[in-house]
C-alpha cells in the first residue's frame, strides 16, 4: 500500500482504531477500553501513546502489535508507539459504548459502589464466587435469581 | 515500557530500589506459578496464577527501570535470567517453598500487607518513574491482600486441621518477616532524597493490620524471636538455588529464544 498524500486527521485515525478489537474481549475496541491515551502527528510520524490495563496483562503486547498493524493497513507507514503508566488505567476509562457492549456480550460492566447485575436476567442480587476469572480483568459471580454464573469486569 | 530520559548510573539508589522491588515480585511470582494446575479448587488455581501474572508484570516494570537507570544496556530479561543468586535482592520470605496451603497463604498475606503499604508510599515518590510503577502496582496489590487476608481468616478460624496447619506455618514463616523492615545505607539515602520510605516506618502499620486480621482468624503473633536476614544483600536460603535453576534454565540454554 502507498502512503497517503495528506496526513489523515486524528479524529479519523481514532475512528479507525475504534475498529481494532481487544484480543481478550473482542466486543471492545482498543478505544472503548480506554488504553489509547494520545494520538499526535510529529512531522509525518504518527505518535501513539497507549497504557496497559493490568501490569501482568499478557495481551498488552498483542494489542500494541495489532494497533501498529491496523495503522499500517490504512497506509500509515511511520508510526511510533510509546507506553505510559501514568495516570494508571482504571475501569473508569472504559467508554459508555464499551459498557453497553460488555453487557450485551454477557459480561457485567464494572460499576463503582453497586454490585454488578446479572447480564442474563438483570437481577442485582448476585453472589461473588471469585475475584479472579479467566483473564486478569474479570471475576466470577453467580446470579441468585436465575442461578447462572457470569463473568463481571472488575472495578479497578 | 515507559518512555523517559535515561540517567545512566544515577547515584540516587533507584537501581538498588528497583532491583529489590523487582526481585521480590519476580521470585514470589515464580513460586505462585508452581501452583498452576495444582490449586486445591479451580477458583484458587486461577486466583494464584492471576496474582503470579500481576507480580510478573510488576517485576518486568521494576527490572526494566533498574536496567535503564543502570545504563549498561541490560533489559528486564537480562536481569531476570542472567544474574546469579548472589546478585538477587529479594527478601528471604518470598523464596520460601510453597509448603501446604497454609504456608502459601500466610507467606502471601505477610507480603501483600507489606507490599500495599510500601507501594502506597512509593506512589508519592519524588522520582516520577518510581511513582508511576508504584501507582500502577498498588491497585493490584490491594485486591491481592483482600484475597490472602480472607484465606488467613478462613483457614485460621476454620477446622481443627486447618487451624493447626496455620499455627505451624506461622512458626515457620514469622522469622522471615523482620527482614521486611530492615534498613541499610541505601534505604537511608533513598529516604533522605524523598524517593522511598524508610522500611522501619512501615512496621507499625503492618503489624496493626496483621493483628486485625489475626484477631478474626483466632491467631496470635508469636513472641519476638530471632529473625532471618540476608536476602537484600544477596545471601539467600538453600531454596533459592533450586528456584533459580528452574526459572533460568530455559533462557540460559536458548539465549534470545522467542515463542
Ligand atoms: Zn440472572
Amino acid at each position: 500500500m502507498t502512503a497517503p498524500r495528506t496526513m489523515p486527521d486524528i479524529a479519523l485515525i481514532r475512528a479507525w482504531l475504534d475498529q481494532v478489537p481487544d484480543p481478550e474481549i473482542p466486543v471492545l475496541s482498543v478505544i472503548d477500553l480506554g488504553i489509547v491515551r494520545d494520538l499526535n502527528w510529529a512531522g509525518d510520524c504518527l505518535e501513539v501513546t497507549i497504557t496497559p490495563t493490568y501490569s501482568g496483562c499478557p495481551a498488552t503486547e498483542v494489542i500494541a502489535m495489532t494497533i501498529e498493524q491496523a495503522l499500517h493497513d490504512r497506509g500509515l507507514s511511520s508510526v511510533r508507539l510509546t507506553t505510559t503508566l501514568s495516570p494508571p488505567w482504571t475501569t473508569d476509562w472504559i467508554s459508555e459504548k464499551g459498557q453497553r457492549r460488555l453487557r450485551d456480550y454477557g459480561i457485567a460492566p464494572p460499576l463503582r459502589k453497586v454490585a454488578p447485575a446479572c447480564p442474563r436476567c438483570g437481577s442485582t442480587t448476585t453472589t461473588l464466587v471469585s475475584e479472579f476469572g479467566s483473564t486478569p480483568c474479570k471475576g466470577l459471580r453467580r446470579c441468585d435469581r436465575c442461578r447462572e454464573p457470569f463473568e463481571y469486569f472488575k472495578c479497578h | 515500557m515507559p518512555s523517559s530520559t535515561c540517567e545512566a548510573g544515577a547515584p540516587d539508589g533507584v537501581v538498588e530500589l528497583a532491583l529489590r522491588l523487582g526481585d521480590n515480585a519476580l521470585i514470589l511470582g515464580q513460586r505462585l506459578g508452581e501452583w498452576a494446575g495444582h490449586g486445591p479448587v479451580l477458583e484458587e488455581d486461577i486466583a494464584l496464577t492471576n496474582v503470579a501474572l500481576d507480580l510478573l508484570g510488576q517485576a518486568r516494570l521494576w527490572l526494566a527501570l533498574a536496567g535503564r537507570r543502570e545504563g549498561q544496556g541490560r533489559d528486564e530479561d537480562d536481569l531476570a535470567y542472567f544474574r546469579d543468586q548472589a546478585a538477587f535482592r529479594n527478601c528471604l520470605l518470598v523464596e520460601q517453598p510453597n509448603g501446604d496451603y497454609a504456608d502459601t497463604t500466610l507467606r502471601q498475606f505477610f507480603f501483600d500487607t507489606w507490599h500495599v503499604a510500601l507501594l502506597n508510599a512509593l506512589a508519592r515518590s519524588r522520582d516520577a518513574e518510581v511513582a508511576a510503577v508504584a501507582d500502577k502496582a498498588r491497585a493490584e496489590a490491594a485486591y491481592h491482600v483482600r484475597r490472602s487476608a480472607g484465606w488467613v481468616v478462613r483457614l485460621g478460624d476454620g477446622t481443627a486441621e486447618s487451624r493447626a496447619r496455620m499455627v505451624a506455618a506461622l512458626a515457620r514463616l514469622w522469622p522471615f518477616t523482620g527482614e521486611l523492615f530492615e534498613e541499610d545505607e541505601a534505604d537511608r539515602t533513598l529516604a533522605a532524597a524523598g524517593i522511598a520510605p524508610l522500611p522501619g516506618s512501615l512496621r507499625a502499620g503492618w503489624q496493626a493490620e496483621v493483628e486485625r486480621v489475626f484477631a478474626e482468624a483466632t491467631l496470635e503473633i508469636p513472641a519476638s524471636c530471632w529473625m532471618h536476614s540476608g536476602g537484600r544483600r544477596g545471601v539467600h536460603t538453600e531454596h533459592m538455588g533450586y528456584l533459580l535453576a528452574e526459572m533460568q534454565s530455559l533462557a540460559r540454554a536458548h539465549p534470545g529464544a522467542t515463542w
